[in-house]
């Protein structure tokens, strides 16, 4: 039966009449334009404001980033603006650490708390100060402050999220995937996606791919699990996790087999035909053999002679054997990348099985690629400028671009995995062409940026400053931060020969390491906007044992810990001091570019927020509360001669004000003219009105490079120039991407004892390993000391796409759309276990065990289960009910991942990272499930004691009406 | 659908209401039953009191009870207004019937006209109740044919049951309202078994497939759109167990037409105190029949909504 | 009364492109967030941060697996769904009281919540979940395709649009007459053979879904082969690399 429309009568539209719909209702008095934070895309947002509330948030349709559109989470901002969980205070605690226990002081009190033990610690040992920040969009200034201060011990999350992605890209073409390039999503033809459920550039990714979609360009997502974005590819590789680098390698082989290269792209702009020195046993064996003015050689065909790199006159070689001048010999690094990827091992057949892919399928991509790579490359009639001064007429593209994040970035081969996927791109020819990958502004940077870590054991000292940034790139084993007795200068041991090259340091070991003592004891903790007492830590529970742990004094093991966050996180709890910063709507910010950039890749940006409603609670921004510190510290740059501070109008005074080197500060637009009268257009002396004219702008900056500037911008003279006279890069002579890495070489040579900085013989063979001048795929290391046939299960986690991390839950709309996670099982692995949908099962690690209710799918590796990411709660944080689904049914993975390697063979553990970059090893996880008995079903397992509440956190409604007050009702309408 | 209380006892009272009124009626009008004045009284009392708790409760599950007047304004489409309308209108007549009966103890000339009228409009309130499930496309096991006899007919039944229990109180018995009762259980047990029939052998054209327009072999859901149970799964996302909706019928099959119906067989061969008793548990074995089989009228109706939750059909 | 108009001047709906839904609940969201203070506020939640919250929601995203026989890669599709418009409505001449109509102008289905009486049964006549009842203020609620935008003279042209489609990150909804068959979206209909939800059941769903375009797992789909040749090793290791390369 289907329904009729009634017959017969006649169609009065009465209803209609009666209703009286107000179709042009007002929004309110006022409309603001600032930058959303409900994560760290940093989209434009227009706020409309009524009678002083938030009536709407929509987006900035004239914003580079999102361009008018909003994700959930963005969607959703008026409730995490008005959240129940806001702190209200500063608080100081007076029960048992994790009890919750505060009572609230004011803020002179709370600056006063922190300034006296800051001063003693900087008097003595500045390095007894660990600052460490989570989802911080403030590095630039947070990163600034901590080398005032003296301590090497800073570093945000980029350790524990996705250093591998940003080493392996800064080390290899001066960018990185991550947020600091972007398919060339309005050319492309064939887009491969590595790893992806959302990435930081949450917005853009949604909106290429919608790009992609409408001119039917092919997409492959290569991920475990068919959700979210894999779930509109074309094709799904539902890879074995850990395993990407050799089907990436196995894709080389393929096409070096075939000769599918972009031979002209190799030889133009990476050191492909450089010769490298082939001398085994000799202190500069698999260096790259230079001239008298270290400039690298290369074989010249026509001219049958060794000459510079940069001489471009020359048909450099990319095979052969060619004598040097001191009569040994050297091969281009191209023809030993070739020989190795061209080995049977490498073989999609070899490697298929490994991968969990079939060698036809991996034979075929390897086609498809050179296919559209080569039979379908584009042109581009724009004529450009090389670094060298050539005129090229147009831009040949090859329109295969490639996109990865941490699915290959959170295993601990992730740093090679991300190298193999840079260097097949190479090969495509595909880095910063049309239709290729393209790198954002300021990047493509030289490779690796200039700037080396500080904190040599004499930059150290009491009552000084640091005579650079803490975090940098080293090149040379020289570089690293080691004390006299080999021992690490940094808390969290980066930038030891435990992990060389962790330019953003190791968050997740900061806890471990600081209550170990190991390798040196501190005194403060200073976190901010980090979760790390719940979901981001590996190993939450023993982390929550090692935050309460005390010595035998009765005294803490951490002995002080002080915390800024905005809400009633699961952290709160675990410190003696709370700084509450205020909501994103409430503050001043400053999205610079120093810091992770907002700029595309035809175009530089930054932003700022400001104040759009004011907080109705007594907190402070934390920029301002450490820049008030800073002063009543004394620090250098904060404080003027006579001792006042230098910039009493707090963040947004210093935001316009502060010069990092002449004529840099944090914001690029609306500088001043310099003496000359030039404007540049990035550089130039402080605007005291900078803030005024972002305003005016709707909170943005916004610097369109010319379509000649925007494509080969690593080799490009126009774009050069202006990089240049922004100081990103030293020179304006072109960047060569590093196919072959003669710094982890030089770390390997270390390893095989050459040179005076040689690792100790504990991490001899690890160095030996794992530093390849080539990409090289190895078992992840946690795998290689597991039992897998005990743990046959890879674990991993997902972002959901409308929550962020841990602060979704606190927010009314979001929280209905997930409030609880299950484990996702493939529903042939689990009737092998006789588990069906929804039953309650153990999932056991080496370490730990949880209790989680699954549920069945298809669309997932069999050997993988999954979950969403920190879906789960500690009872009575958030401010949510004590038997809050998140609590009672959500839960984290984290409980059973480890922080610590297992124990080597002579009791050694490392830290359960990359050996290369320290990135935390988030997917390597291991575990077995068993199905749990019927009565263990109905809660997850661990549950923690609830926590107390502050006191005063905002009431919470049993039932939300907001809106109501905004109805309007057309004159003469009924009400 | 979820089996609310208010609407399984709206329906199954002035069912039995509107059935007891209709066989007053018909029977008052044909002389079949006497004019007695309190037998009058007590048989409408009945009737119109069944049917006013009914429409009363039927205003429980109601967001604005005041404002239920507006549910009478659209009965040139809408079902629900042509019942409520229908509702009202009956009690003219029925009230007419009251006055002729309880006043001038007559139920023949116009009195008996009111009663054949009432009779009529009180079918057609049930009519309409029926029609409002039967119309609903989006409920296969309401929108077939069964639904309108199936109501009709148990609405006539448990008003014959309780007819006849009231006229052997009153010692009014006699074959024809004997003869009714059982005949009308016979033809409504008759006409239940064959729903139960059709809806255990057809299903709706809606599939999850075309749901949501995506060609499938299988169609199952990954995530839902929010954890929590919302307004949907909680009002039509009710699932009864196959076992116990099974359970259920044998209750419904025995409380509701085989122990009415061999009491009543009982009825007719016997009389005295006996009869009395057997009319009046065979009455309050059809409330309890009823009350079930409306139950598992709405708990086994599946709307196509589910289909979107999990349904594999509806 | 609460007939159907036979004809409707416009028929203004939405288009979904399901090939192109990543399932990221933005519309979802914006969709509460503009209509808690539009024309049917509050969208009101019920235990919002307790056990069982459940709220007003006038767009819901779902995600289904589809299994589609042995040879054919399975699909993860995810589906957002809201009121239709439906021409056939159901939801509005069962209703008892006139709250709810169907306007002839464009054929926006809308509830009167003044007069609505919150009997739910128009929530049992639509097949497709999209009427919302709010328990607190006793009345029925829906999608209004943001009629208190799309006309809404103190927003610029390009914002007057349904929220759900200006807000979709992926581009993959779309608003439109698709009673024109020369409307952007009715081309789209017509081009990716866009279909109505459930047609058996005679409703006629204005709005209208774009099914997933067919998977492409083999070379030819885009023209390429299936595999590379090897360049033949009797020619010598990389014997196809060029000597003339210039730099
Ligand atoms: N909505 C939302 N957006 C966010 C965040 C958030 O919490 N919510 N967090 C932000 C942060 S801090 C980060 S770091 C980014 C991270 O953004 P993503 O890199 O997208 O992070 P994950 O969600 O961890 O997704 C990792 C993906 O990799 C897949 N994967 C795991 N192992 C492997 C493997 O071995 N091989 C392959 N090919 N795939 C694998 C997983 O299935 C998953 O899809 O997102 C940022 N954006
Ligand atoms: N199992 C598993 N664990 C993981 C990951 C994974 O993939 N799997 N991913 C890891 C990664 S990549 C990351 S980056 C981390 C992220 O982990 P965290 O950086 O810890 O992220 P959040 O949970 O968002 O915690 C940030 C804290 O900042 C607070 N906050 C929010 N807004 C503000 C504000 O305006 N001001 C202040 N002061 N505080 C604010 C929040 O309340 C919260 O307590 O998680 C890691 N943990
Ligand atoms: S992606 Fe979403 S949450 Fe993140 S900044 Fe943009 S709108 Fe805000
Ligand atoms: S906003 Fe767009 S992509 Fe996101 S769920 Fe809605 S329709 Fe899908
Ligand atoms: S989708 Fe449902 S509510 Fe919307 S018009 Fe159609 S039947 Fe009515
Ligand atoms: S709930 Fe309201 S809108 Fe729906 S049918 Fe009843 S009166 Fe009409
Ligand atoms: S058209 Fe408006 S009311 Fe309807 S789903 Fe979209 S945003 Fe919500
Ligand atoms: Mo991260």
């Amino acid at each position: 039966m289907t329904v009729e429309q009634t017959p017969g009568f006649k169609f009065r539209d009465a209803h209609a009449e009666e209703d009286n719909v107000d179709l042009s209702p007002s929004l309110g008095d006022e409309v603001k334009y600032t930058t959303c934070y409900m994560c760290a895309c940093r989209c434009g947002i227009r706020v409309y404001l009524k009678d002083g509330k938030v009536r709407y948030i929509q987006g900035n349709n004239n914003h580079p980033i999102n361009k008018g559109v909003l994700c959930g989470k963005g969607s959703s901002g008026i409730m995490q603006h008005y959240s129940p969980a806001r702190l209200s205070k500063p608080l100081k605690r007076v029960g048992e650490r994790g009890s919750g226990e505060f009572e609230e002081i004011e803020w002179e009190e709370a600056l006063e708390i922190a300034t006296s033990r800051l001063k003693k610690i900087r008097a003595e040992d500045p390095s007894k100060l660990a600052f460490f920040t989570g989802r911080d969009q403030s590095q630039a200034t947070t990163g600034w402050w901590a080398s005032m201060f003296g301590t090497p011990n800073y570093a945000a999350h980029g350790g524990f999220c996705s250093v591998n992605m940003a080493a392996a890209g800064l080390y290899t073409i001066g960018g990185a995937f991550w947020e600091f390039g972007e398919p060339d999503w309005g050319l492309t033809k064939y887009f491969m996606m590595f790893g992806m459920a959302e990435d930081h550039d949450s917005n853009p990714i949604k909106i290429g791919l919608g790009k992609l979609k409408k001119r039917g360009a092919k997409f492959i997502s290569v991920n475990p699990i068919r959700t979210g974005y894999s779930a509109i590819a074309d094709e799904w590789v539902g890879i074995r996790p850990g395993t990407d680098g050799l089907f990436i390698m196995a894709l080389m082989h393929e096409l070096l087999k075939a000769g599918k290269v972009d031979q002209q792209y190799l030889v133009r702009y990476t050191n492909a035909p450089w010769l490298v020195i082939q001398d085994q046993g000799a202190d500069d064996h698999g260096m790259f053999a230079r001239d008298e003015n270290g400039d690298p050689l290369v074989w010249s065909t026509k001219d049958e002679a060794l000459k510079p790199s940069t001489d471009i006159t020359t048909t450099p070689a990319l095979k052969g054997e060619y004598k040097l001048a001191d009569g040994r010999t050297a091969v281009p690094s191209f023809q030993i990348m070739a020989e190795r990827y061209l080995d049977e091992k490498y073989a999609p057949a070899a490697v298929a099985e490994t991968c969990g892919l079939k060698a036809d399928d991996i034979k075929r991509i390897a086609a498809e690629l050179a296919h559209v790579a080569f039979e379908e490359e584009i042109v581009l009639d724009i004529k450009w400028v090389d670094w060298a001064g050539r005129k090229q007429d147009r831009m040949i593209g090859r329109p295969v671009s490639f996109h990865a994040m941490r699915g290959i970035s959170a295993h601990s081969n992730g740093f090679h995995t991300c190298r193999a996927i840079h260097l097949l791109q190479m090969l495509l020819g595909s880095v910063e062409v049309p239709g290729g990958f393209r790198i954002k502004a300021p990047f493509p940077k030289p490779i690796p940026p200039t700037n080396k870590p500080t904190g040599k054991v004499d930059h150290i000292k009491p009552g000084t400053h640091l005579p650079g940034m803490a975090l940098g790139f080293p090149t040379e084993p020289a570089d690293l931060l080691l004390k006299e007795d080999g021992s690490a200068v940094r808390i969290d041991k980066a930038y030891t020969w435990e992990h060389p090259l962790a330019s953003h340091g190791l968050m997740h070991m900061v806890i471990h390491n600081a209550w170990k003592g190991d390798p040196y004891k501190i005194d403060t903790l200073l976190l901010f906007m980090a979760n790390m007492s719940w979901n981001s830590s590996m190993n939450t529970s023993k982390v929550i044992e090692m935050l309460t742990d005390k010595d035998e004094n009765g005294e803490y093991k951490i002995p002080n810990i002080i915390y800024s966050d905005a809400y009633y996180s699961e952290m709160v709890a675990y410190a003696d001091l709370i700084l509450p910063d205020t909501t994103y709507l409430e503050r001043f910010d400053c999205i610079s570019l120093l810091d992770r950039p907002i700029s595309s890749p035809h175009s530089a940006a930054d932003a700022i927020r400001y104040p759009i409603v004011e907080p109705d609670r007594d907190v402070r921004g934390f920029q301002g509360v450490l820049l008030d510190i800073g002063a009543r510290l004394g620090l250098p740059g904060l404080v003027n001669d006579d001792g006042s501070p230098k910039y009493p109008g707090g963040y947004p005074d210093y935001i316009a004000n502060h010069e990092r080197q002449p004529g840099v500060g944090l914001l690029a637009g609306w500088r001043l003219e310099d003496e000359d009268g030039d404007h540049m257009d990035c550089r130039g002396p402080a605007n005291p009105d900078q803030l005024e004219k972002y305003l005016e702008n709707q909170s943005f900056w916004h610097h369109e490079f010319l379509p000649e500037h925007t494509y080969y911008k690593m080799a490009n003279r126009g774009y050069l120039e202006w990089a240049h006279e922004l100081g990103c890069v030293v020179t304006k002579t072109q960047i060569v991407f590093h196919m072959y890495s003669e710094i982890l070489q030089s770390f390997k040579l270390a390893g095989e004892g050459h040179g005076a900085h040689q690792p100790p013989e504990k991490d001899r063979e690890r160095i030996k390993t794992y530093f390849d001048p080539l990409p090289i795929w190895y078992q992840p290391l946690e795998e290689t000391m597991t039992d897998l046939d005990e743990y046959p299960l890879h674990a991993l986690t997902q972002r959901p796409m409308h929550m962020y991390h841990s602060w979704g839950s606190q927010n009314a709309w979001l929280r209905q759309i997930t409030n609880m996670n299950y484990l996702y099982i493939n529903r042939e692995t689990a009737a092998k276990q006789g588990i069906v949908d929804e039953d309650w099962v153990w999932v056991i690690s080496p370490y730990n065990r949880i209790k989680v209710q699954v549920k069945l799918m298809d669309g997932v590796n069999p050997n993988t289960v999954w979950t969403w990411n920190a879906i789960g709660k500690r009872s009575g944080a958030w401010n949510l009910d004590k038997d809050a689904p998140e609590s009672k049914k959500g839960f984290l993975l984290n409980h059973v991942i480890s922080e610590l390697l297992p124990p080597r063979g002579d009791g050694y553990r490392y830290s359960n990272s990359d050996p290369i970059t320290g990135q935390a090893a988030w997917f390597d996880l291991r575990v077995k499930i068993e199905k749990a008995s019927p009565d263990e079903a109905g809660e997850t397992f661990p549950q923690f004691k609830a926590t107390k509440k502050p006191p005063h956190m905002p009431k919470k409604p049993k039932i939300l009406r907001y809106g109501a007050e905004f109805k309007t009702h057309k004159k003469g309408g009924k009400k | 659908m979820h089996p609310a209380f208010s609407v399984i006892f709206f329906t199954t009272t002035s069912g039995a209401g509107y059935g007891l009124l209709a066989l007053l009626g018909i029977f008052g009008a044909a002389g079949i039953i006497p004019s007695e004045r309190w037998f009058g009284l007590t048989g409408l009392a009945v009737a119109l009191g069944f049917i006013g708790v009914g429409l009363l409760s039927s205003t429980f599950h109601l967001g604005h009870p005041e404002r239920a007047w507006r549910a009478l304004t659209q009965w040139r489409s809408s079902w629900l207004a042509r019942e409520g309308v229908l509702a009202v209108l009956t009690f003219i007549p029925a009230g007419l019937l009251a006055i002729g009966w309880v006043f001038f103890e007559t139920t023949s000339g116009f009195w008996g006209v009111m009663g054949i009228i009432a009779a009529i409009l009180a079918w057609l309130t049930v009519v309409a109740t029926s029609m409002i499930y039967r119309s609903l496309v989006t409920i296969f096991q309401w929108a077939n044919f069964w639904t309108l006899p199936g109501y009709l007919m148990l609405s006539i039944m448990t008003g014959a049951l309780m007819l006849g229990a009231i006229v052997m109180i009153f010692d009014h018995g006699n074959r024809v309202i004997q003869g009714t009762v059982i005949l009308s259980i016979a033809v409504a047990w008759v006409l239940k078994y064959v729903y139960w029939q059709y809806i255990a052998t057809h299903k709706s054209l809606a599939t999850p497939s075309s749901a949501i327009a995506v060609d499938g072999a299988k169609i199952t859901p990954l995530d839902p759109p929010h954890n929590s149970a919302n307004y949907l799964m909680k009002e039509m996302g009710y699932v009864v167990a196959r076992k116990h909706a099974e359970k259920l019928r044998a209750i419904s099959h025995i409380t509701l037409f085989a122990l009415p119906l061999v009491l009543s067989v009982g009825v007719y061969f016997t009389s005295g105190p006996v009869a009395i008793i057997a009319a009046v548990v065979a009455m309050l074995s059809s409330w309890l029949g009823v009350a079930v089989e409306r139950w598992l009228f709405f708990a086994e109706a599946k709307h196509t909504v589910t289909l979107y939750y999990g349904a594999q059909s509806v | 009364m609460t007939s159907l108009p036979h004809a409707t001047n416009k028929k203004l709906g939405l288009v979904i492109d399901l090939d192109t839904c990543v399932g990221c609940h933005a519309c979802a969201t914006n969709c509460k967030q503009w209509n808690t203070g539009g024309h049917m506020a509050p969208l009101t939640d019920k235990n919002p941060y307790a056990k069982d919250p459940d709220g007003v929601w006038f767009n819901r995203v779902h995600s289904f697996e589809v299994k589609r026989g042995k040879t054919n890669p399975g699909l993860t599709v995810n589906f957002p769904r809201s009121c239709l418009h439906c021409e056939n409505a159901a939801c509005v001449t069962v209703c008892p009281t006139g709250a709810s109509y169907k306007r002839v102008e464009d054929g926006i289905v809308l509830v009167n919540t003044n007069k609505c009486i919150g009997c739910k049964l128009c929530s049992w006549a639509c097949p497709y979940g999209a009427r919302e009842y709010d328990e607190d203020e006793g009345v029925m609620k829906k999608c209004t395709l943001c009629i208190d935008r799309i006309y809404n003279e103190t927003l610029d042209p390009e914002d007057r649009k349904p929220a759900c489609v200006l807000t979709c990150p992926a581009g993959a909804r779309h608003f439109g007459d698709l009673a024109d068959p020369d409307s952007d979206v009715s081309k789209l209909v017509a081009n990716r053979a866009g279909r109505p939800l459930m047609p058996e059941l005679g409703y006629k769903p204005t709005n209208s879904y774009l099914p997933p375009r067919a998977r492409r797992v083999d070379g030819n789909d885009i023209g390429a082969e299936n595999k590379l040749e090897a360049v033949s090793p009797r020619r010598g290791f990389l014997s196809w690399v060029d000597n003339m390369l210039s730099r």
